[in-house]
């Protein structure tokens, strides 16, 4: 089987950011958004809200400027006589009217974008929560569990900015490139095209900047990644570190990556820093060539003084759109990447549907029987090839091998958690692929060697998902396994949340799980037996807690014990995920093969 | 934050110095171009005017533009290099101070947090001296000296400025102080979904043998309520920034050019041309102030974040190592690989009570020592005082005849070889893994290599791995199993060819088979090494020379394994829970 992965932190974005942060390419941009923007659909009455009422808000944000051009105008005409001045204030008071909606307009179209980015993300986490249990287990034990886990998080966080701020601030963008656009070619056609020619002028030498600063803050990125694995792991081997006196080393090490980081570091940052100050200058240059190709047009009389104010605000409300569009590409782009994960987790191959089946397993009492099994993890490397027993009820069954023999092959193919490729097995004379899984696995208790453990009170802990289960029910269970009197020290006894104020002893952690099987009280077991992490005196109480739980049960036992092994009436062995030999522990040794020898150089003294 | 400042160097206060002048010559340019602004509108307005005059104030302007353009460069520059500079330093002092704590310190700040505390908290502090930096010092220039520039040009005008400035910052404060803790318990809900999720995922076998899907699918949708919940009220409360702004910036604006109308009306002759040219210039000054003050109110939330960042920094670095070095570097050469505990106590920091009480015994060159008790009774404790991951708190630990304390480090652990619980493997290679660190010899061969691979039992596994010995081990040890681990871990400590080997429960990963066949190969192929051997196992430690039994931190038994089973009654109720009445029997 193959092992699990840990889970490993991303590095984190490269600290100080800044525009132009380098995004993930996505294989298919246009995909990943379509399938995004189906995703989004049923929001799509409150999208086009958004968006028109980002648009109305804008195109008031442009009036503006005209409007004040029209006051300067009323008072530079009324300079050496009289001002109109109910004219002008009417004006204002239009303004004034103007700038509240507008307002009112953004306002409103932030909040709902603001429910619709929260109800989405909120819908995608929830969906990604859901497929986790409807994949078979096959996807998992082939990716890694931070894997998934980023893509809950940091994938679906990704899309949510995007929908909050770039969708939102794209449509006023656009809007406002158009509308400014508009305003100033209405306004005056030679002014326009100088503004726009400042503007592009400079809009150029950002997305040069840009361009260049991109393999910086990726460099960064990937130093970043580098000093960090490299303190992780200095730090989490300390101690291996220090004794192997290699704490010399890894200091060198650290300092020529620290050293290549830092240089990557201010280069990066002192691009991004260019940004603003270059968005400056190109509102100021835009500022002075319409200032001064107006004042020119101004003495020749072509155009009044209010026009070139009203060209000094759309200069300056047209260099803003731009950078803004060229920031939302590259957020965009990262979007698209992360929507490509969360979809493509979405969309893939679930456990079969299993609606139609009819197969009913009730009443079950225990005989398991293996017919002609064949199985492999890749359809390539078949393991077990053929492979058949008989098991009858309440009889105990010890897996054993050497270490990555393969032992959990068993428990999966029982449980359903893999499919066989041939032959089947059956519970009771019914094959288990006829009946639910469901149906096939409430036949089960199971206790595996990693306790696994949620954060939750203890009586949660062991009643689970089963329902009805009375608080006598868990003291009984919790007085078998010997956890009451412990459990009852504790200051809120079975309500004590695991992980917060109750810590257990890895051998308390492993009765709770047993606890929780003899509550689900199912007629097979499955019996992960724990190696070694506990002491001596909670071992005998697991012992005698798991001699309670298969008593009466069909119990299959992974098993690391010699009196399991010795006592059980049927022995399997595992080697490299096949099953080489069957029987009894008499009948093996005497055969003298793999099981005797792995059974004899347990006790042989050495030397 | 003032004690991180001390780690700038004189060339970087000359940097900053430098950046104060730039930043200055910025803010004078910034606030020259109205000027130039003021004299355009003039010159438009005034009919006869020159158009070279025009053309002669654009330029000016346009030089102030591009003056003040390059100031920024120039000042980005010197401030990246200080920021990331400083950073630098900062995160190789950490690094160096965290490498030299022994476990004591360690555990005490607990491993994840030095990570994040060498990590993310010293970005943390280079954000914020760059933004900081330049903020802390543009923001008040340019907002009092913009004031000198609009101050006595009418106190309307002023006094809208002002209002604008005190309804944003304001607005800032109300939108902050709402959203912090909100951002803060996002922060944590995060946390909590992340682990629903981690746990569904760990535990996806018992989940399923439970059926209990809709169990854990109502649990996520709670923390996922929650979380939603949270986010939602701080997007809500963020969607009110932006139109606020507008509306205020626009407002001001429109303010300004009312007031002008009003004043320009009541005024007559040249007065009016002087009003109407200030208005235009007022209302650009207007925007330089009220940018300057949110300049500042940012400054302001980037400073107490930082300030816990630097805190957490300083921590680490103000920590004292407890750990300190002796002077010698070699030992006697008559009692080499011996190790003796004389009348050895040990408390952990902050403990109640001592874990072990008064241990005496001695292991001689070669002899096996196993170590054996129930979890608590300070097994690993005690061989832990021998590399000095701790010091012994009364008695003395003595190796090759010599106070552990005595030796540089260095010299001592050059003696030893350790192999941990958890096995470490660090990204690299088979090669680099098994010859990790240094020992005071040429580095390890080729030869050696595969001898100690060998020794490990890990030949096997290792010559089917790509590579071989050059396959490349995944950081943390990802793409080995945990049993290949052990022996990888195991074959780093042959290859050192210590004196004395260290094995902390190292054997537990291993299948019995291995176990045995390792424990054999490694007492015959390294014979006339120590080792001290801590077990959970009896069939691990059964053939040892001695057998030191630990309970509660105190000896209660030394012997053979048959001494033990008829004189100890504690290792006899271990060999119970462990072995079958025969094999006890039969020892």
């Amino acid at each position: 089987m193959p092992e699990k992965d840990e889970y490993r932190r991303r590095p984190p974005h490269g600290g100080p950011g800044g525009p132009g942060r380098p995004g993930e390419k996505p294989n298919d941009f246009g995909k990943a958004i379509g399938q995004l923007a189906a995703y989004c659909k049923k929001y799509l009455p409150y999208i086009l809200a958004a968006l028109v009422l980002a648009t109305a808000g804008s195109v008031l944000h442009i009036i503006g400027p005209d409007k004040l051009s029209q006051i300067t105008d009323l008072i530079a005409a009324g300079l050496n006589g009289a001002i109109d001045v109910p004219a002008a204030q009417a004006v204002c008071w239009s303004l004034v009217v103007l700038y509240l909606c507008s307002w009112a307009f953004s306002l409103l179209q932030g909040q709902i974008m603001a429910y619709v980015t929260q109800a989405v993300s909120r819908g995608l986490r929830s969906d990604i929560s859901r497929k986790i249990n409807r994949l078979p287990l096959r996807y998992f034990d082939s990716t890694s569990i931070g894997n998934t886990l980023s893509r809950v998080t940091n994938d679906v966080d990704t899309i949510a900015q995007t929908l909050n701020q770039s969708l939102g601030g794209m449509v006023t963008a656009a809007t406002t490139f158009v509308g400014v656009l508009l305003m100033m070619f209405t306004t005056n056609g030679l002014m326009a095209v100088t503004a726009i020619a400042a503007s592009l002028l400079g809009f150029g030498l950002m997305m040069t900047i840009i361009a260049h600063s991109q393999k910086y803050f990726m460099r960064q990125q990937r130093e970043l990644g580098v000093i960090n694995g490299h303190i992780e792991q200095t730090y989490a081997g300390h101690n291996v570190v220090k004794v192997y006196n290699g704490e010399k080393g890894a200091v060198a090490a650290f300092r020529e990556m620290n050293r290549r980081l830092y240089d990557s570091a201010w280069k990066s940052q002192f691009m991004s820093g260019l940004m603003q100050p270059l968005m400056g200058f190109v509102g100021n240059f835009g500022y002075v060539s319409v200032c001064i190709v107006g004042a020119l047009l101004a003495m020749k009389g072509q155009i009044t003084f209010g026009v070139i104010v009203a060209f000094m605000m759309y200069v300056r409300l047209f260099t803003q759109p731009l950078s803004q569009l060229a920031q939302a590409v590259t957020s965009l782009q990262s979007t698209a990447a992360a929507c490509e994960r969360v979809f493509e987790f979405l969309n893939e191959q679930e456990m079969e549907d299993e609606t139609g089946k009819t197969g009913q397993l009730e009443k079950v009492r225990g005989d398991v029987e293996f017919r002609h099994v064949r199985f492999g993890y890749t359809p390539e490397k078949t393991i077990i090839h053929d492979f058949s027993a008989q098991v009858k009820a309440g009889q105990k069954i010890a897996i054993v091998g050497p270490t990555g023999a393969g032992k959990t092959t068993m428990v999966n193919l029982l449980m359903r958690f893999y499919e066989t490729d041939a032959g089947e097995i059956c519970i009771d004379g019914v094959p288990t692929g006829s009946v639910t899984r469901e149906n096939l696995r409430s036949q089960f208790c199971m206790v595996l060697q990693d306790t696994w453990l949620f954060e939750g009170t203890i009586r949660e802990n062991i009643v689970y998902s089963k329902e009805d289960v009375t608080d006598e029910q868990v003291v009984r269970a919790c007085k078998a396994v010997g956890l009451h009197h412990y459990i009852m020290t504790l200051p809120q006894g079975y309500d004590a949340v695991l992980g917060d104020n109750a810590s257990l002893s890895q051998g308390q952690k492993q009765l709770i799980t047993i606890a929780r099987a003899m509550i689900a009280n199912a007629p097979i077991l499955i019996l992960d037996e724990a190696t070694s992490s506990v002491d001596t005196r909670t071992e005998a109480l697991i012992q005698s807690a798991m001699d309670k739980l298969m008593a009466g049960r069909t119990s299959f036992v992974i098993a690391h014990r010699l009196s399991t092994i010795r006592n059980a009436d049927l022995i399997l062995v595992m080697k490299d995920g096949d099953i080489i030999e069957s029987g009894s522990h008499q009948a093996l040794m005497a055969q003298g093969g793999f099981y005797a020898e792995l059974y004899n150089s347990q006790f042989e003294q050495a030397g | 934050m003032l004690k991180i400042i001390k780690y700038l160097e004189t060339k970087d206060w000359g940097r900053i110095f430098v950046s104060l002048w730039f930043i200055v010559a910025q803010v004078w340019l910034d606030l020259r171009m109205p000027d130039y602004m003021s004299e355009i509108t003039r010159l438009v307005q005034t009919p006869g005017s020159d158009m070279s005059q025009i053309l002669l104030a654009g330029g000016k302007m346009l030089l102030c533009a591009l003056g003040s353009l390059l100031s920024a460069v120039i000042v980005g520059y010197l401030v990246a290099q200080v920021a990331a500079g400083l950073a630098m330093r900062l995160r190789e002092r950490v690094y160096s101070k965290t490498m030299s704590f022994s476990m004591e310190e360690v555990s005490g700040f607990s491993t994840a947090s030095l990570i994040t505390r060498t990590t993310n908290d010293i970005n943390q502090i280079q954000m914020c001296v760059t933004m900081g930096l330049q903020a802390i010092i543009k923001a008040p220039i340019m907002a009092v000296w913009a004031i000198g520039k609009i101050a006595g040009k009418g106190w309307a005008w002023t006094a809208a400025t002002g209002g604008t400035v005190l309804v944003l910052v304001t607005m800032l404060a109300v939108l902050i102080s709402l959203t912090m803790p909100r951002f803060k318990a996002i922060q944590r809900l995060t946390d909590n979904l992340n682990r629903v999720t981690r746990e569904n995922l760990t535990g996806l076998r018992v989940v399923r043998a439970y059926h209990a899907e809709d169990y854990q699918q109502a649990r996520f949708e709670k923390a996922n309520a929650e979380l939603t919940g949270n986010h939602l009220f701080t997007s809500r409360a963020m969607a009110f920034m932006q139109p606020n702004m507008t509306l205020l910036m626009s407002s001001l604006g429109l303010a300004i050019y009312w007031i002008g109308l009003i004043l320009i009306d009541r005024a007559s002759g040249m007065a009016r041309l002087n009003l109407f040219s200030d208005m235009v210039v007022f209302s650009q000054y207007a925007m330089q102030v009220v940018m300057a003050f949110m300049l500042l109110t940012m400054t302001f939330i980037i400073l107490p974040r930082a300030a816990v960042s630097a805190k957490r920094i300083n921590e680490v670095l103000d920590t004292r190592e407890r750990i300190l070095d002796g002077t010698v570097t070699a030992s006697p050469a008559d009692c080499q690989g011996e190790v003796e505990f004389r009348h050895v106590s040990f408390r952990y920091p902050d403990a109640e009570d001592d874990i072990l009480h008064d241990v005496s015994f001695t292991a001689h060159r070669g002899e096996t020592v196993a170590f054996i008790g129930s979890t608590g009774s300070g097994k690993s404790t005690l061989i832990n005082l021998v590399p000095r991951f701790y010091d012994a708190t009364e008695g003395q630990v003595l190796v090759d005849g010599v106070d552990v304390r005595r030796y540089t480090q260095e010299a001592l652990h050059n003696k030893l070889g350790y192999v941990p619980q958890r096995a470490v493997m660090f990204s690299g290679t088979v090669a680099s893994n098994v010859t990790y660190g240094e020992n005071g010899r040429a580095p390890a061969g080729p030869e050696e290599i595969r001898r100690a691979v060998a020794i490990a039992q890990a030949q096997e596994f290792v010559s089917k791995m790509e590579g071989g010995y050059d396959a490349p081990i995944a950081q943390g040890g990802t793409n080995v199993s945990g049993g290949q681990k052990q022996r990888l871990a195991i074959a780093r400590a042959v290859c050192r060819q210590p004196e004395i080997y260290i094995f902390d429960d190292s054997f537990s990963a291993l299948d019995y088979k291995t176990d045995r066949i390792l424990r054999k190969t490694l007492r015959e192929q390294t014979s006339g090494a120590t080792s001290l051997i801590v077990a959970q196992r009896i069939g691990t430690i059964v053939d040892a020379d001695r057998i030191i039994v630990l309970d509660e931190g105190r000896v209660v038994g030394q012997g053979t394994h048959r001494e033990l089973l008829k004189s100890c009654p504690v290792y006899l109720e271990i060999a119970q829970s462990q072995l079958t009445k025969e094999e006890i029997e039969n020892a």
